[in-house]
């Protein structure tokens, strides 16, 4: 065992949510537990950055950096910090106000952590995008290019191609060109329209005016860089050599059939929630239609349908790193207060200024989700597309469970298996669940979600046994 | 040899370097890399292949979602190579199709001593 220590708070996730939250909640007094997989702070958005792999600091840019702050107050602070931590089951008891028990594995023991308040900043994924060939070696995310580049001064091999839609799409074109990187095309797979239909959010994005400005800078980059843009792509696929590697990805703009020669394909179609763990703790969760994924339901302060359990950051729906660093301020804030550490007026008086910077962070998500809302063939592909890239199942034998009677994803599992191999859904969920609503015309939450079983992360049998000792 | 193009390394700050051996190829990573960037730094592509129908896959997410970069660490099968920090001396082999469940474990050995 770790310790005996009843911790007031476990915070599961180190990213801008989990370490401002406690640094919040140890400033107050708490005795807080942070819980992170991976080998130290940052989370996903500033990977390395406790030690920066790049020598060339321009190549990622100031944001990048500015995360440093926010490292060096959780280095100095009271924290527990437990890394290549790898949390696998959360349990709690029937009455609220109990001991919550954390179930994981550090650097592969398994371990138990006792808490009274639990905070899931556990952070987004990368929409699952699927389409013919995503599957291929030489096919990989965008976050997965700028992970590389974050703890390993890696760029991906040339010819490359970056296909898909999203902020962080353009981020990645311009940091690998600023990298030197030539990059052979970039495939906008929006359809026409996007601009229309986010213009109704615009008036409210221009209260983060610092945050639009920077976006139209980086389009100006990637015009000035001169790659070759493709507008409105259709029909994306990824081809294999006789080696089973990519070669090419050919495309369709208009009537017009497209190829490009490449080594590596990149694309992105936004990030979602990761809900594993909320689902695994069977927490309510509500379908968020303009980021069209589902969003663990929380009130003002990040309280969950679980008293004890609060959630914050992205995992809670997509705000970004500093609208996430306000939210695990503003839980943090809350939770302090439920046991009793400050008063409901000093709550009220502190969680003042996050609340502001929090609203600044959020009014421009409307206009975001809208602009860059991906194309109906991500959400729900095309027949021979594979959905679920573990048990190899396709759309089409989706679609064929649907006609047979199948009226939820949990039924698919039974049929297929879909959802049951390694990722445990992580990358087929939501593919599933929207194919099964278009063929049923249900809503996606009238479908409802994969039922997420324990443990969320592969446990060897002697971890299990640790916990016993 | 690498059976893909490997990934190219800019200018880093990494100053301690260490060798680990995948396939029992030498290559020679940053200390504070994973395994799965090891991987495509050298180009030992594909990384594993399917158990279903034996299709060829690689590291995909780099964050610890897909499980597509299922490798076999120092014996432990099944381990995810982008949630595991490179180690002098560590040796990685691919994972072709299902582990076989009557290998042995070398760390379950352990446990037992």
């Amino acid at each position: 065992m770790i310790n005996n220590t009843l911790y007031d708070l476990a915070i599961i996730g180190a990213g801008p949510a989990g370490m401002s939250a406690a640094i919040c909640a140890s400033e107050h007094g708490l005795k807080v537990a942070l819980l992170d997989e991976q080998a130290n702070f940052g989370g996903q958005i500033y990977k390395k950055l406790y030690q920066p792999s790049l020598k060339d600091e321009s190549i990622l840019g100031p944001d990048y950096y500015q995360g440093r702050v926010l490292i060096h107050q959780v280095q100095k602070s009271k924290i527990d910090c437990f890394f290549e931590a790898s949390v696998w089951q959360v349990t709690y008891p029937e009455k609220s106000d109990s001991t919550l028990e954390i179930n994981l594995s550090i650097k592969q023991q398994g371990q138990q952590l006792k808490a009274r308040k639990l905070l899931i900043a556990a952070g987004a994924q990368e929409r699952p995008t699927p389409f013919p060939g995503w599957t291929l070696p030489g096919v990989m995310t965008c976050g997965a290019a700028q992970i590389l580049l974050k703890t390993s001064a890696m760029t991906p091999a040339s010819p490359l191609v970056i296909a898909g839609s999203g902020p962080l799409l353009l981020l990645i074109a311009a940091q690998l060109h600023r990298a030197g990187v030539n990059i052979s095309g970039l495939l906008d797979t929006r359809p026409k329209g996007r601009y229309v239909e986010a213009l109704p959010h615009l008036a409210a994005a221009l209260n983060n005016l610092p945050l639009l400005a920077k976006g139209l800078a980086l389009m100006a980059e990637i015009k000035k860089a001169n790659i070759p843009i493709y507008k409105n792509v259709t029909e994306l696929t990824a081809l294999a050599n006789p080696s089973e590697h990519l070669e090419q990805v050919s495309f369709k703009t208009g009537n017009q059939h497209q190829e490009i020669t490449c080594r590596t394909l990149l694309t992105h179609q936004g990030v979602v929630p990761n809900v594993q763990l909320t689902r695994a703790l069977k927490l309510d969760h509500v379908w968020h239609q303009n980021q069209t994924c589902w969003h663990p339901v929380k009130d003002e302060w990040g309280q969950s349908s679980h008293p004890d359990i609060y959630i914050a950051g992205d995992a809670s729906g997509i705000t970004g790193a500093k609208g996430a660093a306000h939210t695990g301020r503003i839980a943090a804030l809350k939770i302090t207060q439920s046991l009793a550490k400050i008063s409901s007026y000093q709550l009220a008086k502190l969680a003042q200024v996050p609340t502001k910077k929090l609203a600044k962070e959020t009014c421009i998500r409307p206009f975001l989700d809208k602009l860059y809302y991906p194309a109906q063939t991500f959400l729900t592909p095309e027949d021979d597309t594979l959905v679920c890239r573990c048990e190899e199942v396709s759309a089409k034998d989706i679609r064929h469970m649907v006609k047979q009677g199948c009226t939820g994803p949990n039924q698919t599992k039974a049929f297929s298996r879909v959802g049951m191999g390694p990722c445990q859904g992580r990358l087929c969920g939501l593919t599933v669940s929207n194919i099964i609503a278009e063929e049923s015309r249900l809503t996606p939450d009238e479908v409802g979600y994969y039922q997420i079983r324990n443990p969320i992360k592969p446990v060897n049998l002697s971890e299990l046994i640790d916990l016993a000792k | 040899m690498p059976n893909a193009l490997p990934f190219n390394r800019l200018e880093t700050n990494s100053d301690t370097w260490v060798t680990l051996y995948i396939e029992d190829q030498a290559i020679q990573v940053p200390a504070g890399d994973t395994v799965a960037a090891a991987i495509l730094s050298a180009g030992l592509l594909p990384s594993r292949t399917t158990s279903i129908s034996s299709s060829q896959r690689a590291p995909y997410c780099l964050m610890g979602v897909c499980f597509e970069c299922l490798v076999t660490i120092d014996g432990k099968e099944n381990s995810q190579a982008c949630m595991t920090q490179v180690q002098d001396g560590m040796r990685v082999s691919k994972q072709i199709q299902s582990p076989d469940l009557n290998a042995a474990d070398t760390r379950e050995a352990k446990h037992d001593k």
